[in-house]
């Protein structure tokens, strides 16, 4: 399989990333590269194989469901680019 | 003073605890080296002078109660990957600039709580994406190594460049890297230092800018095999905060080095023998053979008949992995934030700003690969692939194998730049070729270093053990280190 310039650009709004076109000219190269390269993983038989889900076997942890961390609502704006009285600020999403 | 910055780690413990030497003067002259050497070697991104000070008088205070840690006085660099409370932890990204988390991660923590002493963040690609350290934001890094008669700067291999250099140059004892699909493996292969890459879960991923968490494991790079068990012995643990940290107590690993090798089954798998492979690693891998032998191992050939799919389903994992992980860089919570005349706008132009090309690459091929009507094809695919690597090893372990010997890399460091690797991503991504299968199957597996080449480039060799039997590693690794001996980079910086 491989992607076309159009392609690229709508798996780079998917990825919320601008590209110019010269990007997307580039980038189309680069991914089929990569693409033609994975493309022989096709050749190999998985009749009847599970597809991973952990590398090392282990029962899932649970945790108590109780309240064990908060009230830090200042660290966790304190790096944020736009804020007030600790909200997030982001342009105007509804008009 | 550069004399304090030439001990091991196991070195600078004794003479601390006998209070031959005391930390702040083994952390003065870290520094000291670093001020002097960083601005050529760029291992560094960020020096913590007055923090590495202050821990380093602390730890004197400890040493003279007797109440030292284990790793107490011994000054480490971080990767730039490890969240570090109130300090630079960009990943080497634009797009976590200014970044400094209200957290310590937990593998950094462990460190802290036994005593060490913290010089500084360390150089990487960004995001750990990368084999030589070129992506990241902050410029690359030298090796400080260079073949003979030549003035050509070579690459320290990446993504934990910085740690790796930072090692073979005297700039810290050790440092902590991370490994995704090589990236401590393959820089200390091409540094002549030693690094391991635990099994998955062994150390905790809190708090370590996540790349792609089912392959992302934690671990030290260091002057030698026994720095490198002191060291993970203090990194791993049990932590709640990870939910695949697993349940196991940490052993010592220390005290592994020195067991003897005699009867152990040392696997030499046939699939490693790559087309094109310069004759140097084969004769390499053959000396390594010739040492365990003569250490009274047997060598078995094995076959690991999917090895030639781990790099291509690594490429698919990992990227699928990291765009879904790197989603949260959108300039609202953290990092950098580029203007838009709406949100939308605002997310695309933060990332296509924030993001090196390597990164937009691969998250650019990750997108893809989840998207509707491509799961199956790739993604899906891949992960079974993944489950029949896996079987490999399981396989050859059941009849008996105790650990498998295989070149670490393809090749010794290359240079910076180097116009072939740039032109073509995936000759680049060859370099992990001999490394990755071992994250796709969640095993332990240690570089160590081997030889050098004919143009005096180091060399590793690499070990590849059972889940969670890092201590048959760091045992065979410590025979191969005393047949090898060590090896160190002359001075030019």
């Amino acid at each position: 399989m491989s992607v076309d310039i159009a392609t690229v650009k709508r798996v780079a709004h998917l990825a919320r990333i601008a590209v110019s076109d010269e990007d997307a000219h580039r980038m189309t190269g680069e991914l089929n590269a990569i693409l033609g390269f994975v493309e022989q993983l096709g050749e190999v038989n998985v009749e009847g194989v599970e597809p991973m889900t952990s590398v090392i076997p282990m029962e899932m942890k649970k945790r108590q469901d109780v309240v064990s961390d908060g009230d830090k609502a200042g660290d966790i704006v304190a790096n944020a680019p736009a804020t007030e009285e600790n909200f997030f600020l982001v342009p105007k999403v509804v008009e | 003073m550069t004399e304090l910055t030439k001990l091991t780690i196991a070195d600078a413990r004794a003479k601390l605890r006998a209070k031959e030497i005391t930390a702040v003067e083994l952390t003065d002259a870290y520094l000291g080296a670093i001020d002097a050497a960083n601005e050529t070697i760029n291992a560094y991104i960020r020096v913590t002078h007055d923090k590495a000070r202050a821990m380093a008088k602390d730890s004197d205070e400890r040493l003279a109660k007797a109440q030292g840690g284990a790793l107490e006085g011994i000054p480490l660099g971080i990767k730039d990957l490890f969240g570090t409370e109130g300090v630079h932890t960009q990943a080497c990204s634009h797009v976590l600039d200014g970044f400094e988390p209200r957290y310590e991660s937990t593998v950094t923590a462990n460190l802290w709580a036994d005593g060490a002493v913290m010089l500084g963040k360390l150089n990487m690609d960004e995001f750990a994406m990368g084999s030589s350290n070129e992506t990241s934001y902050y410029g690359p890094v030298k090796n400080p190594w260079r073949a003979k008669g030549s003035n050509l700067d070579l690459v320290p291999g990446g993504s934990s460049g910085g740690s790796a250099a930072a090692v073979s140059a005297f700039l810290c004892a050790g440092a902590t890297a991370t490994d995704t699909g090589g990236s401590i493996r393959q820089p200390a292969a091409f540094t002549g230092t030693v690094g391991i890459k635990p099994t998955y879960g062994r150390c905790s991923r809190w708090g370590i800018v996540a790349f792609a968490s089912s392959l992302d494991q934690a671990g030290p790079i260091t002057r030698d095999v026994r720095d490198a068990a002191v060291m993970l012995k203090s990194m791993a643990s049990v932590d709640p905060k990870d939910t695949t940290s697993v349940d196991r107590p940490v052993p010592d690993y220390e005290a592994a080095l020195g067991q003897s090798v005699k009867g152990m089954r040392i696997g030499i798998p046939r699939e490693y023998r790559v087309d094109g492979m310069p004759p140097e690693i084969e004769a390499l891998w053959q000396k390594g053979i010739a040492w365990l032998k003569d250490a009274g191992a047997e060598i078995v050939d094995i076959s690991l008949p999917h090895t030639k799919y781990a790099l291509p389903a690594y490429y698919i994992v990992a990227p699928a992995e990291a765009s879904s992980n790197l989603a949260r860089y959108d300039g609202v919570r953290y990092g950098l934030r580029v203007p838009g005349k709406d949100i939308v706008e605002m997310y695309e132009k933060t990332r296509a700003e924030g993001f090196g090309r390597e990164v937009k690459r691969r998250i650019m091929i990750g997108t893809y690969v989840l998207s509707a009507g491509y799961y199956d094809a790739y993604y899906v695919q891949a992960q079974k692939v993944r489950t029949l690597i896996k079987k490999d090893f399981e396989d050859v372990f059941h009849e008996g194998v105790d650990a498998i010997l295989t070149p670490a890399t393809p090749s010794a460091a290359f240079g910076i730049a180097d116009q072939d690797m740039a032109a073509d991503p995936v000759k680049m991504y060859l370099n992990d070729i001999f490394t990755v299968t071992v994250n796709m199957a969640g095993l332990p597996g240690i570089a160590v270093p081997a030889g050098l080449d004919e143009k005096g480039l180091p060399l590793g060799l690499q070990l590849i053990g059972r889940p969670f039997d890092e201590e048959t590693l760091f045992r065979t690794a410590h025979v191969i280190e005393k047949a090898a001996g060590r090896f160190e980079a002359g001075k030019w910086w």
